[in-house]
């Protein structure tokens, strides 16, 4: 079952917590429920979006630090 | 006592304002949208001056730990008391123990909280608004985290006659993303943009930058250049600088591209402000969210005392809607 993560709000979308630390995921990386698989950056703060089950990272569907709208989907996650 | 179970991504203690310290360089702060925050106010009795929580694109979740009387208002957030789904615009009964949630906005960027008897943090500079960037006012001086206490003022003693009372439909703000007309008054500096530039201004679509917060609307939108001068004696080498001045609250700037300087910012410096946001629509661009439009448009001062008059009017005619006779 396919299972899509979308953005919360509008921003900034990050992949990693800070530019030389690696990403929190890549395609292919299994994940727990309650993992931070991206940021959401906006007003200066850093939102944690985190995976809602277990699973692995099927797809990452936008391009670190693009700019993203509330409801654009994110990532896609192949639940177990 | 409302205890903070989740603090959302940014929720401050704010009121109408501190005033009479701009000259020495502390802003006025306070919630960002005074309509909102007036509103949700009335609706629970209090007036303007009691201080609301702000909540800013996400809201909090917090426990009541005695009977109150709660309202809603600005940005569109699904909100639950114990769990059923309660409105916005409108005295709801709160019963000791209660938990309150709410989601994320989904139109506009702020909402407002207000509890009868207003959040009861200590006055700072007569004011209990939170200034965060220097720590100071609402709760410790900050965006309020998991574990915080909010103490809760004594409310009005007709305030559970308020619940149920809502504000009338045509009064409540839509935050359509097509709104996107802000007014503007040309000045103080507008002699250093070239006429271009001045046309522009008024005349492109600017897009809300997601750095965009309470100190600044950093907008994004097409160059601006400055007319040549040689700088004079006092003034910074780059065109975009004046010999330093204090900056109007709702000012623009242009460092590079526009900053509205907004109600935490700094109150003065060496920044051409070349126009100013007027007061009645500070709140609703304040509404705009990350990457939406704003479209300026320039009006005189006549037009902006007559539009915050205009807005006053709207307010009391609201106060007095949603009073209990």
């Amino acid at each position: 079952m396919k299972e899509t993560i979308s953005a919360p709000m509008p921003g900034v979308f990050y992949r990693r917590s800070d530019p030389d630390t690696p990403a929190f995921v890549e395609e292919g990386d299994n994940v727990s429920a309650g993992d931070v698989v991206c940021l959401v950056g906006v007003m200066k703060n850093f939102y944690e979006v985190t995976a809602e089950s277990d699973g692995t990272v099927s797809k990452i569907l936008v391009d670190n630090e693009s700019e993203i709208e509330a409801g654009d989907p994110l990532m896609e996650i192949e639940v177990e | 006592m409302i205890e903070v179970l989740d603090g959302g991504l940014s929720t401050t203690v704010q009121d109408n304002g501190r005033y009479g310290q701009y000259h020495i360089g502390v802003p006025p702060s306070g919630a960002m949208d005074q309509f909102a925050h007036s509103v949700a106010n009335y609706l629970v009795g209090n007036d303007e001056e009691h201080a609301t929580l702000e909540m800013t694109y996400k809201g909090c979740e917090v426990r009541f730990e005695e009977d109150t009387v709660i309202a809603l208002a600005g940005a569109e957030m699904a909100a639950t008391l114990d769990g059923e789904a309660i409105p916005m615009w409108e005295a709801v009964a709160v019963d000791a123990g209660d938990e309150l949630a709410l989601q994320f906005a989904t139109a506009g960027a702020r909402t407002y909280l207000a509890v009868a008897g207003g959040i009861d943090v200590e006055p700072v500079m007569d004011s209990r608004s939170t200034y965060a960037l220097i720590g100071i006012g609402g709760h410790e001086g900050r965006a309020l985290e998991e574990g915080d206490v909010l103490a809760v003022g004594e409310p009005a003693a007709n305030a559970d006659a308020f619940v149920g009372t809502r504000v009338p439909a045509e009064d409540i703000p839509t935050y359509d993303d097509d709104d996107a007309n802000i007014r503007i008054v040309i000045g103080l500096c507008d002699y250093r943009l070239t006429e271009e530039s001045k046309e522009r201004l008024t005349t492109e679509e600017w897009k809300v930058a997601a750095d965009a917060d309470r100190v600044g609307y950093r907008l994004t939108g097409p160059e601006l250049e400055f007319v040549e001068r040689e700088q004079p004696f006092g003034a910074g080498t780059d065109p975009t600088n004046v010999v330093d001045l204090g900056y109007p609250v709702g000012s623009i700037q242009i460092p590079q591209q526009p900053i509205v300087v907004m109600r935490d910012a700094v109150t003065g410096g060496g920044y051409a402000t070349v126009a100013t946001v007027i007061s009645a629509d500070r709140g609703k661009l304040s509404q705009r969210r990350t990457h939406q439009s704003v479209y300026f448009t320039n009006v005189s001062v006549d037009d902006a005392l007559a539009a915050r008059e205009e807005q006053e009017a709207v307010l009391a005619d609201i106060k007095a809607a949603v009073t209990p006779s």
